[in-house]
């Protein structure tokens, strides 16, 4: 059989199968990406507080998160969450029987925690950025906190936040790669599963490829525009 | 006695801008040239021109009598003909920048003493000695051993002077000199280069400081939309201005 | 080696199955991990070194004046920062085995090693992600001074070494430092191809045990270390090469 056949669709084909497995790989990638954001608002806040111990812990997370291997943190995730949540509903509620989380659920928590480690640095690095004088300024017309917060410093923030946020999307798009392990059937599983069917594996992994450059360089370009609409009159260098 | 600067009908365009019109002035040993005009009349870039940091579309300029050789590039751009010649004549020349360009990862001292060891392969010992000496004369001498960063606007300009006069050049070339500076900094630069005049070196000023060209200045040149407008000594320039332009200009430059 | 059997005789004293985590078999097992450190190291140094000098090469194909060269360079960055490093590995270690013409070649005996298929991936791919650090790096030179430089009469190697490199070099040196973390990680994905650096000797010792958890932690203990070390290194070398960056006295 060769290329073409193939990744025919229909049934011969895998061709189905890997665009399916694609549409796997960015529901992931979308649901792991939101996840980080909202970790990383919890990390963001936690780290600049005034609170040592909250400090304490946002530093933990990011930290380690980022300074072990994906790989590592999507085993331990997997291999550990199903005991951890039996343990917690064992002590907190009673419940005694076997829990078996979805793999989504716990593949999309892995890559999930590792977006969000990254994405707290980038927020945390555009707040950090923000010129205190726009706060300031704001203060003498007599806005108060929640205005300030929602009318002058989230949208700088965001737009301070936006490049870094957008490599951000793209390490999470190429981690979920590493879901395979978990037996999560997005573009990686899908590519194995082939070439060991066929004795194909350069077909399937060059397929694979390019459907990971397909998807980074369609991101490339909605973020690029989206920078644009952010920066607008705002002189750039 | 052959001149120190000759520049004959020099052209400048950035696109379909021409910014300097056939501009020629001649610099004889010992001048002090102070170019006066307002933003956009090309003053930078004429100056810019000499040292080749802009490539003039045409005209001849020729330092100490040797004549800068132009050609064609493959677009058909002016381009310089030989580049060991630029580098050879640039060796000769000494630029003071707007924004002092020292070099950030170099020590006060390394920087002065940077072009006469690497560049005109003077002896490391005898480049240190003579930088630490003109680094004095600047009043700055304690500094030697910090990095730019850690010095003010002011200091960083002196530096960069003594930068400048480390390669012994034959004519100093000042590019608004004293305009990034808060004005109680601008009077120890403009001293430090008074001194300058004093001593008899060529220098060629563009500036906004009229009492320094009133004062130092053997010939000040007054540049308007690219042409040279009015020339002569600094009494004549500004105490009997003949020009409506150059009237109007110092009108709203002079203060009091 | 009495060193050793008191070091098992504290493992076996701490708690063991009993409680949430199986210390006592952490800590038996940490020595066998560390011996994947080793490895781990010298994948690193080696694909670093070798992903360095392939970026400088890049990078000057990129900034010179072929259209050819250009092309070549931003293909190359362009598909190893666009696809993930798996991909990446696979390929070259199970995708290449499928043509006849490579196993046939005088290259097989490096394409048929997971080792050296590991390094040129990860060389491969530091290669690209190195290259657009440096070219960050040289653009971010602050032009004025690179203008003083030539008004002196600097131009050419000279002005490259004395002036623009030093400049580049620190500033690329903190996102150099964070590349340098990224391989650390990077290496055990070449666990998945039968390398048997920390992450694979972990995979090994589960499957044998079945205690993922516990091995899992004390692996990913032993790369915090690394990384801690690695970074305390670059930090060193960014108060080393950059003193005025630091706070004024």
């Amino acid at each position: 059989m060769d290329f073409f056949e193939l990744l025919a669709f229909g049934d011969t084909g895998w061709g189905d199968e890997m665009l399916r497995a694609c549409f796997m790989t960015l529901l992931v990638s979308l649901s792991a990406m939101a996840m980080g954001l909202l970790f990383a608002i919890f990390g963001t806040m936690s780290k600049m507080s005034s609170n040592g111990f909250a400090r304490g812990i946002g530093n933990t997370y990011t930290t380690i998160v980022r300074g072990v291997p994906e790989l590592l943190v999507i085993y331990l995730l997997y291999f550990g969450l199903n005991n951890a949540v039996m343990g917690v509903a064992k002590g907190v509620f009673g419940y005694d029987q076997y829990i078996e989380l979805p793999v989504f659920l716990v593949a999309t928590l892995a890559v999930g925690l590792i977006s969000g480690a990254y994405s707290t640095e980038v927020i945390r690095g555009a707040f950090l950025v923000v010129p205190k004088g726009q706060i300031e300024a704001a203060k003498s017309v007599g806005m108060n906190r929640f205005l300030i917060f929602h009318r002058v410093l989230v949208p700088q923030v965001l737009r301070y936040a936006l490049p870094g946020l957008g490599n951000v999307w793209q390490l999470t798009l190429k981690d979920t790669a590493l879901i395979m392990v978990t037996g999560l059937v997005e573009i990686m599983r899908q590519a194995h599963i082939g070439a060991g069917s066929t004795h194909e594996p350069f077909v399937f992994y060059i397929t694979a490829a390019l459907l990971y450059l397909v998807l980074t360089t369609i991101s490339s370009l909605i973020l690029n525009g989206a920078e644009n609409w952010a920066n607008k009159g705002v002189r750039r260098a | 006695m052959v001149n120190a600067l000759d520049i004959k009908n020099l052209v400048k365009s950035f696109g379909d801008l021409e910014v300097i019109k056939n501009v020629s002035l001649t610099a004889e040993q010992g001048d002090v040239i102070c170019i006066i005009g307002s933003s956009g009349s090309g003053k930078s870039t004429l100056l810019r021109c000499i040292n080749l940091l802009e490539i003039p579309n045409s005209g001849e300029i020729s330092v100490k009598g040797e004549l800068i050789k132009m050609t064609q590039d493959k677009k058909g751009q002016p381009c310089p003909a030989d580049h060991h010649q630029v580098d050879r004549i640039r060796a000769k020349l000494a630029m003071v920048f707007q924004s002092f360009n020292l070099w950030e990862h170099m020590t006060v001292l390394q920087n002065v003493i940077e072009a006469p060891v690497h560049v005109q392969k003077i002896n490391k010992m005898q480049a240190t000695e003579l930088g630490l000496a003109l680094l004095a004369k600047g009043g700055i001498t304690e500094k030697a051993d910090e990095y730019p960063s850690s010095l003010s606007g002011g200091q960083q300009q002196r530096v960069a002077i003594a930068r400048a006069l480390a390669v012994n050049p034959d004519i100093l070339l000042f590019d608004e000199p004293t305009s990034s500076l808060d004005p109680e900094l601008v009077g120890g630069v403009l001293r430090v280069m008074k001194s300058l005049a004093e001593e008899g070196r060529t220098m060629i000023v563009v500036t906004h400081e009229m009492g320094f060209a009133k004062e130092v200045a053997s010939k000040v040149l007054f540049l308007h939309n690219g042409h040279i407008e009015e020339q002569g000594t600094p009494n004549e320039i500004f105490n009997s201005p003949k020009s409506e332009r150059l009237k109007q200009f110092l009108a709203s430059n002079l203060k009091g | 080696m009495s060193i050793f059997s008191s070091y098992f005789q504290m493992c076996d004293a701490l708690p063991g199955r009993e409680g949430l985590l199986n210390f006592s078999l952490m800590c038996n097992n940490l020595p066998e991990l560390l011996k994947g450190v080793p490895l781990t190291l010298e994948l690193v140094f080696i694909s670093l070194t070798l992903g360095f000098c392939l970026a400088l090469g890049v990078a000057l194909m990129r900034i010179s004046n072929s259209r050819v060269l250009n092309i070549i360079a931003r293909s190359y960055v362009f598909y190893f920062r666009g696809t993930p490093l798996l991909v990446q590995i696979f390929l070259i270690y199970y995708g290449l085995a499928q043509f006849e013409a490579v196993r046939e070649s005088f290259l097989w005996p490096f394409f048929k090693e997971a080792y050296w298929c590991g390094i040129l991936a990860l060389m491969l791919n530091t290669g690209a992600y190195t290259a657009e650090i440096i070219r960050g790096g040289l653009q971010s030179v602050p032009f004025g001074q690179i203008e003083a430089a030539r008004a002196m009469g600097m131009s050419g190697l000279l002005l490259y070494k004395r002036i623009i490199f030093p400049i580049a070099f620190r500033q690329a040196l903190p996102a150099y430092g964070n590349e340098m973390i990224l391989m650390v990680k990077g290496t055990s994905l070449v666990s998945t191809i039968t390398l048997m650096e920390v992450t694979g000797i972990a995979r090994y010792i589960i499957a044998k045990y079945w205690t993922p958890v516990e091995i899992f932690l004390i692996a990913g203990i032993i790369y915090l270390v690394i990384n801690y070390l690695v970074t305390q290194i670059v930090k060193k070398a960014e108060y080393k090469f950059t003193p005025y960056l630091q706070h004024p006295k």
